[in-house]
């Protein structure tokens, strides 16, 4: 229990270091040294000390955009386990209320998008919202999946049974295909390669970044830190099926819970270093693949003897 | 049902849905090798503990033709043809995989209904080869190219030897060997066939073949 309340100060703090892994990982496939991995806290610091712009046409809705997606995504970090490591509130159901407090979130940054008035945001919150209607099942379906697997209903205790015992009965092989689907879905819902190019700012490939240009400020620095932490949610779901580490040791857990999640940046790392963007007429495809696999894994995990 | 058996099905029902998604003919080539391959080591995984000579004479015929030669052969006649490297689909890649979803769905419900005749532990094979049976089905009537049908007509092949598989466990060497005959001169007589269809007409579009008379 103790233990448990250490994971989200520690999410908290460490969540700026993916991106800046991730970046890190980038830079050494393209021979540069590149920045160090902690630059996207100074980025952060930076931010917060700037003055932030308002358009005169936006309304409270555009200022709250940032804040409801930072305190979503906060909400969210509360439900989830790290590994083995129980989160700070659990209940039977609660994987429905993780996946619609992180679409709240999302839901007020398109919204936000859409209170500039810009034709250019309005297009990122199309895409954005039309990604996120295919990657939702994706990842109820592959949750539903693995909660019928290990037979439990709320995220801490289905990630804390899901150790090699689990993962060996019949149908544990179908948890594979979960776990694919989670990678995917992890990528699409963090707007990265192949799914979107969180580097550009050309107008035919932005989904994510297009939303948020009328942003500035420490109101910019808090959806990078949303950003962030929305990285390290999704990323601990998918580590967490990926390295069933359980050994009951809190701490060991906790060691393993941290090595998963940073091999699954450097995972990112490496698939922007090697892949190009998807043509947006192949993003859908890719993520009603993910679908397939959630709907295949639960099909098979059902018909489990 | 052994660990590496469920991973095999797994691999050949994620295949069966490549085909239906890739766009690329030779993709679609690959991924028909690929599940040869995986339905060759299938005998030898399920029987780990009692393996015998013929067993793996006939995993290994088995995969040597369906890996190596149907997909050299069908390379040779797109190389030879000069066709084009897209697959092109009456029904889209999208819809395909959607429909490619119901069909197992459709082959789960259909392989519970089923009795259980075959040796304990292979019922799982019972689903997945019903839905390679329909994916070959449904490759063979939603695609345009010829080249596409043969595909369907192997996949079709690979789900008839999985559902053996699961009802009996040790087929006669010769009816197997029979099997495998046939199917290779089946591939062999349509890879001449495409390539004289080809030489005549300049494309190999099944669906202008009903406008053949002048």
């Amino acid at each position: 229990m103790r233990l448990s309340a250490l994971h989200l100060p520690l999410a908290l703090l460490c969540a700026p270091l993916l991106p800046g892994i991730i970046n890190k990982v980038k830079a050494f496939f393209a021979g540069r040294t590149g920045p160090s991995v902690f630059q996207p806290y100074l980025d952060l610091l930076k931010l917060l000390q700037k003055g932030a712009v308002y358009s005169r046409t936006t309304t409270w809705v555009f200022r709250a955009g940032p804040i409801v997606a930072l305190a979503s995504t906060t909400a969210a970090l509360v439900l989830l386990p790290l590994g083995g490591l129980p989160a700070l509130l659990a209940f039977p159901g609660d994987l429905v209320l993780f996946a619609y407090v992180l679409a709240l979130g999302r839901f007020f940054t398109v919204a936000a998008a859409l209170d500039t008035g810009s034709a250019f945001e309005g297009m990122g919150a199309s895409r954005e919202v039309w990604f996120a209607a295919l990657s939702e099942p994706a990842l109820l379906l592959g949750l539903a999946a693995m909660a019928k697997q290990a037979g439990k209903l709320s995220l801490t205790s289905l990630y804390a049974a899901l150790g090699p015992a689990v993962l060996l009965k019949p149908g544990g092989p179908a948890l594979l295909l979960v776990a694919a689907a989670l990678l995917i879905i992890f990528l699409a819902e963090n707007s990265r390669i192949p799914f979107d190019d969180p580097n550009t700012h050309l107008e035919l490939t932005m989904i994510h970044e297009v939303m948020v240009l009328d942003h500035s400020g420490p109101e910019f620095g808090l959806i990078q830190y949303a950003a962030s932490l929305k990285l390290w949610a999704l990323g601990a779901l998918a580590s967490g099926l990926l390295l069933p580490v359980r050994t009951g040791v809190p701490w060991l857990d906790l060691f393993a819970g941290f090595c998963g999640l940073f091999v699954v940046a450097m995972f990112t790392g490496v698939v922007e270093s090697v892949m190009a963007r998807l043509r947006l007429t192949r993003v859908s495809q890719l993520l009603a693949a993910a679908a397939a696999f959630s709907v295949l894994a639960l099909m098979l995990v059902r018909s489990a003897p | 049902m052994s660990f590496w058996v469920e991973i095999l099905v797994i691999l050949v029902v994620l295949s069966n849905l490549r085909v239906l998604g890739a766009s690329r003919l030779s993709a679609c080539i690959q991924t028909v090798a690929f599940q040869g391959a995986l339905l060759g080591l299938l005998p030898v995984l399920a029987n780990l503990d009692a393996l015998t000579v013929r067993l793996l004479l006939q995993a290994g015929s088995s995969t040597f033709l369906k890996a190596m030669v149907f997909p050299w052969l069908l390379g040779r006649a797109l190389r030879q043809a000069g066709l084009q490297r897209e697959v092109e689909p009456f029904v889209g890649f999208t819809a395909s995989l959607a429909a490619g979803v119901l069909f197992l769905g459709a082959a789960l419900w259909l392989g519970a209904r089923l009795p259980q005749a075959g040796p304990e532990g292979l019922g799982r094979l019972v689903p997945t080869a019903l839905f390679t049976i329909f994916v070959g089905l449904f490759v063979i009537v939603s695609r345009r190219q010829a080249v596409t049908q043969v595909l369907g007509y192997l996949i079709l092949e690979n789900g008839i030897y999985a559902f053996g598989m699961a009802f009996a466990e040790h087929q006669p060497l010769l009816v197997e060997l029979g099997i495998l005959l046939d199917v290779f001169m089946a591939v062999f007589v349509m890879g001449i066939t495409l390539f004289h269809i080809h030489r005549e007409f300049d494309h190999l579009d099944t669906d202008r073949l009903t406008a053949l008379k002048h």
